[in-house]
């Protein structure tokens, strides 16, 4: 995303990149970040808590007006839990949850659409 | 730092190690970030929604998952419980239960009607995220991003990862 976020800029488009992945973040350098402590797949909050939601976006939103220097992380204070034990098992998901080469129980990846449900994919071919 | 970020990249490497592979390249861009001055506060900002969970409607084709570099646009005005989720890299199951954990349209639209930000824009841009070539996601994906919110009458862009 922060990819993305450098090609906007370039065409005008102020950005700001949410991320859960500090590291990945910092790499790739773009304009404006702001980190929360969450799981991959919990950028946004926790599910089914709407203020939750709303606080960290009203955080990540306020980057926008704090952020002066390009390439700028902001540290939200938001976090998933107290609890960090989440952080041990935590991995990037390119690896499809492989940690070592015993346990590689990969497949190679489909090429066919990934429906959530059959009825979409009938939506999809019908239309 | 109120608390330590996991070192995705440093468990990545870890991980390749372990399979015998040569360590994942992620995209590294050390040189100074393009800027765009922000136009105004952000109660007076629209903004527009682009979220790389792989989200898309009823309708559209779903993303596949390898290496698909397409994007869909999702129209705003639909409420969360009607986007569909699909993705190779995370959990799947609590995001489809909320999607706004991954595609925040539903938050968004009420921050709008606090006040908080002015507006978002009618469609927000989706796409799926964990394209392993760098390359690939430059060349393919990120033009498509751009035109598609360059097109639109915004303020802002906020990129919501996974």
């Amino acid at each position: 995303m922060g990819l993305v976020a450098r090609a906007l800029e370039a065409a005008g488009v102020p950005t700001l990149c949410l991320t859960a992945a500090y590291s990945i973040t910092a790499a790739a350098n773009p304009p404006r970040a702001a980190f929360v402590d969450m799981p991959l797949g919990y950028t946004a909050g926790r599910p089914h808590e709407p203020g939750f939601q709303r606080d960290l976006l009203r955080r990540a939103l306020d980057a926008f007006e704090t952020i002066d220097t390009p390439g700028t992380i902001v540290d939200t204070g938001v976090r998933w839990s107290d609890d960090e034990t989440w952080k041990d098992s935590a991995s990037s998901g390119l690896n499809n949850g492989v940690v070592s080469a015993d346990g590689d129980t990969r497949r190679e990846r489909s090429s066919e659409p990934q429906y959530q449900y059959d009825d979409d994919r009938l939506a999809a071919e019908g239309a | 730092m109120s608390s330590h970020p996991v070192d995705y990249i440093a468990r990545t490497r870890e991980q390749y190690d372990a399979l015998g592979y040569e360590p994942y390249r992620w995209a590294e861009r050390p040189g100074p970030p393009p800027w765009a001055q922000v136009p105004t506060t952000l109660e007076n900002s629209t903004v527009a929604l682009v979220a790389s969970g792989g989200a898309y409607r009823r309708g559209h084709v779903a993303f596949h998952w390898n290496d698909d570099t397409g994007i869909r646009l999702i129209d705003t005005a639909e409420p969360a419980s009607d986007v569909r989720l699909t993705h190779f890299a995370y959990d799947l199951v609590p995001a489809r239960e909320d999607p706004n954990i991954v595609f925040p349209v539903d938050r968004l639209r009420e921050l709008v009607d606090e006040g908080y930000i002015a507006g978002l824009a009618p469609q927000a841009v989706a796409f799926m995220g964990g394209i392993y070539s760098v390359r690939r996601a430059e060349a393919e994906l990120v033009p498509q991003v751009v035109d598609a919110v360059t097109a639109m009458d915004i303020d802002l862009a906020l990129l919501v990862p996974v």
